[in-house]
């Protein structure tokens, strides 16, 4: 049992985390595609109640061949890909880039790794929406396969743009289509994944009344093609934002961007007021 | 158990670890029990609202990390209004950290902010990413002794002074603020640095400069710590590079009567309470009743092996 579970079993009265702090172990880490890594730990109930849209703080190990000195020093922050409470296991799916991910992919089954989670304020679903949108490009995919389950099991349907470089590159397509989602692909590879031609199949979405509300994220110019037809209908919709982080809680303030409220350009935090955010209110 | 209390310029605390100022907000609160800290210190808040530097704000570098994120702030009203009723909910007592561009702001504002729920203000003269070229009030004895004078004057609540690492004579510095009326010294702020991305030829941080924290800076800072314990009778929280008990007990050991945990939070939010439950074992397997003993407790005569076996018990 973690400490931090330890403490949660005080009793009444007792201090009760919402966020765990704790080494867990790596069940599967596994390769999806030429770019992308499917990730699973196993962890305490608490690391895995997690809503969708919500994230975790990942200290990630060096790679091998890392000079003395150039190690990851912060921690990373991932989008929660899957979480079950009950299994008290969590996933994430994420694309090797960085040092962080690089070093990432070297953890093998057995290996542990110390995470903070979950944080930060995941995605909202009304349960009067019939049908909605699902739009991500790239790493952005991994944090709206959960909001899809969850809108499945609160009898909501889900269609979902899934855009990458290129058709091999598609991630997640299968989870969604598990989760009850309608699945489209866009590729830069196919001539399919500009933004005039996901606005066309947007405005299909909205005239069969299929898109109740738009879900987004990993693309600047989708999130411009949603905020203009949202404006235009009159449709809500939420996004999740990335940035550069340190802490994940709110404390240091490196990660915020500017948000319209109102009229009122204001910085908020990602980590802590979002990293979901009213799809209007975000600067793309 | 050992007694872990001490007592700060005339405010006591259930034990010597607190988090710095900058690295705290009551987010922390989701991951540990904010009960157990020793202290609570909030952001620096400043008269002015302040939207803070450009990105990027953090930059990773070996053993560390520097950040120029420029003192956001909303003001007075909303540390008033919202600010200091939120931690009530909390015991340990509140550290209001404020910023002011002059002596008389510095005044104005610790006068304004001296309300009941406020346990003492600590006067950040040494952020690195505030003034021009990171210049701070505290790289220099005259101009420390004229703002501390000021603030002195202006407030009847503990005050604590937070000293910069860049300056030549910290000792100095350090008599300046104490002779002015300073209860406490926190020593220190972040060390001016910057970094430079080979891939783009800019700099790594959007303000250029910003202050370096983390395990990097701990020798340097633990050396100042003992170099202002020796100067000054006020008590001196140490500030820089504490991730772990052993860290904070050296501190200690150098003259440090409390210390403030940040950069470490970043990477273990449970940081403060592992230091706090560490000190605890540290003085416990040496037969040392009370935290507060390891103070200033360095030893610089020559001991033999059998005299030294409760220093460094077996394991």
């Amino acid at each position: 049992m973690s400490a931090t579970a330890e403490a949660a079993a005080e009793g009444p009265g007792a201090f009760r985390p919402s966020a765990a702090e704790e080494a867990v172990a790596v069940l599967a880490n596994e390769v999806v595609n030429g770019e992308y890594r499917h990730l699973v730990v196993s962890c305490s109930e608490l690391a895995a109640t997690a809503a969708p849209g919500q994230f975790y703080q990942l200290l990630c190990p060096a790679p091998p061949g890392t000079p003395a000195g150039a190690a990851p020093f912060l921690r990373r922050p991932m989008s929660l890909y899957g979480a079950d409470p009950a299994r008290r296991r969590v996933e994430f799916l994420y694309k090797v880039t960085g040092l962080g991910t690089r070093g990432l992919a070297t953890l093998a089954p057995g290996d542990t790794m110390q995470l903070l989670g979950p944080l930060g304020r995941g995605y909202r679903l009304d349960p009067a929406w019939k049908h909605i949108v699902a739009v991500g490009r790239g790493a952005g995919l991994a944090t709206l396969g959960p909001m899809a389950q969850a809108a499945r099991r609160a009898g909501i349907g889900v269609t979902a743009i899934l855009s990458a470089r290129r058709p091999d590159l598609v991630v997640s397509d299968a989870l969604f289509r598990a989760h009850g989602a309608t699945v489209l692909t866009v590729t830069d590879a196919e001539g399919s994944s500009g933004p005039a031609n996901v606005e066309r199949l947007l405005r299909g979405l909205i005239a069969e009344g299929r898109c109740d509300a738009f879900f987004t994220c990993g693309s600047a110019r989708l999130l411009r093609v949603q905020q203009l037809l949202a404006r235009e209908f009159g449709l809500p919709g939420q996004v999740a934002m990335e940035q550069q982080m340190a802490c994940g809680l709110g404390l240091c303030f490196c990660c915020v961007r500017d948000f319209n409220l109102g009229g009122e350009i204001v910085h908020r935090r990602v980590c802590w007021d979002g990293p979901v955010f009213d799809l209007l209110e975000a600067l793309p | 158990m050992t007694d872990l209390a001490v007592t700060i310029g005339g405010l006591r605390l259930a034990n010597p670890v607190m988090p710095a100022s900058g690295t705290f907000a009551e987010g922390l609160g989701e991951a540990i029990d904010l009960d157990r800290l020793g202290a609570l210190v909030t952001k620096t808040v400043t008269r002015e609202l302040r939207d803070g530097n450009p990105l990027p704000r953090v930059a990773e570098v070996a053993g560390g990390m520097l950040n120029a994120i420029g003192i956001p702030s909303k003001g007075i009203p909303y540390l008033l209004e919202k600010t200091v009723p939120l931690y009530r909910r909390w015991s340990p007592p509140l550290v209001v950290s404020i910023s002011a561009p002059t002596a008389e702001g510095f005044a104005s504002l610790a006068a304004e902010i001296s309300v009941p729920g406020v346990a003492a203000i600590e006067a950040n003269i040494s952020c690195p990413n505030i003034e021009e070229d990171g210049k701070a009030f505290a790289m220099r004895a005259a101009s420390t002794e004229a703002v501390v004078r000021q603030l002195r004057a202006a407030t009847a609540l503990p005050l604590w002074v937070k000293l910069t690492p860049n300056t030549g004579d910290i000792a100095e510095v350090a008599r300046a603020a104490e002779g002015a009326g300073a209860d406490a010294l926190v020593v220190a702020n972040t060390v001016l640095a910057m970094s430079i991305d080979l891939n783009t030829f800019r700099p790594r941080l959007g303000n250029v400069m910003g202050g370096l924290s983390g395990p990097a800076i701990k020798p340097m800072i633990l050396r100042q710590v003992y170099q202002c314990a020796r100067a000054v009778r006020a008590p001196v929280i140490g500030c820089g590079g504490i991730a772990t008990a052993a860290d904070a007990a050296e501190y200690m050991l150098a003259g440090a009567a409390a210390v403030q945990v940040g950069t470490a939070t970043f990477l273990n939010s449970r940081a403060m309470i592992e230091v706090i439950e560490g000190l605890d074992r540290f003085c416990e397997a040496r037969g040392i009743d009370r935290v507060a003993s390891l103070t200033g407790a360095l030893r610089h005569e020559e001991a033999d092996e059998e005299d030294l076996s409760w220093v460094s018990p077996a394991p």
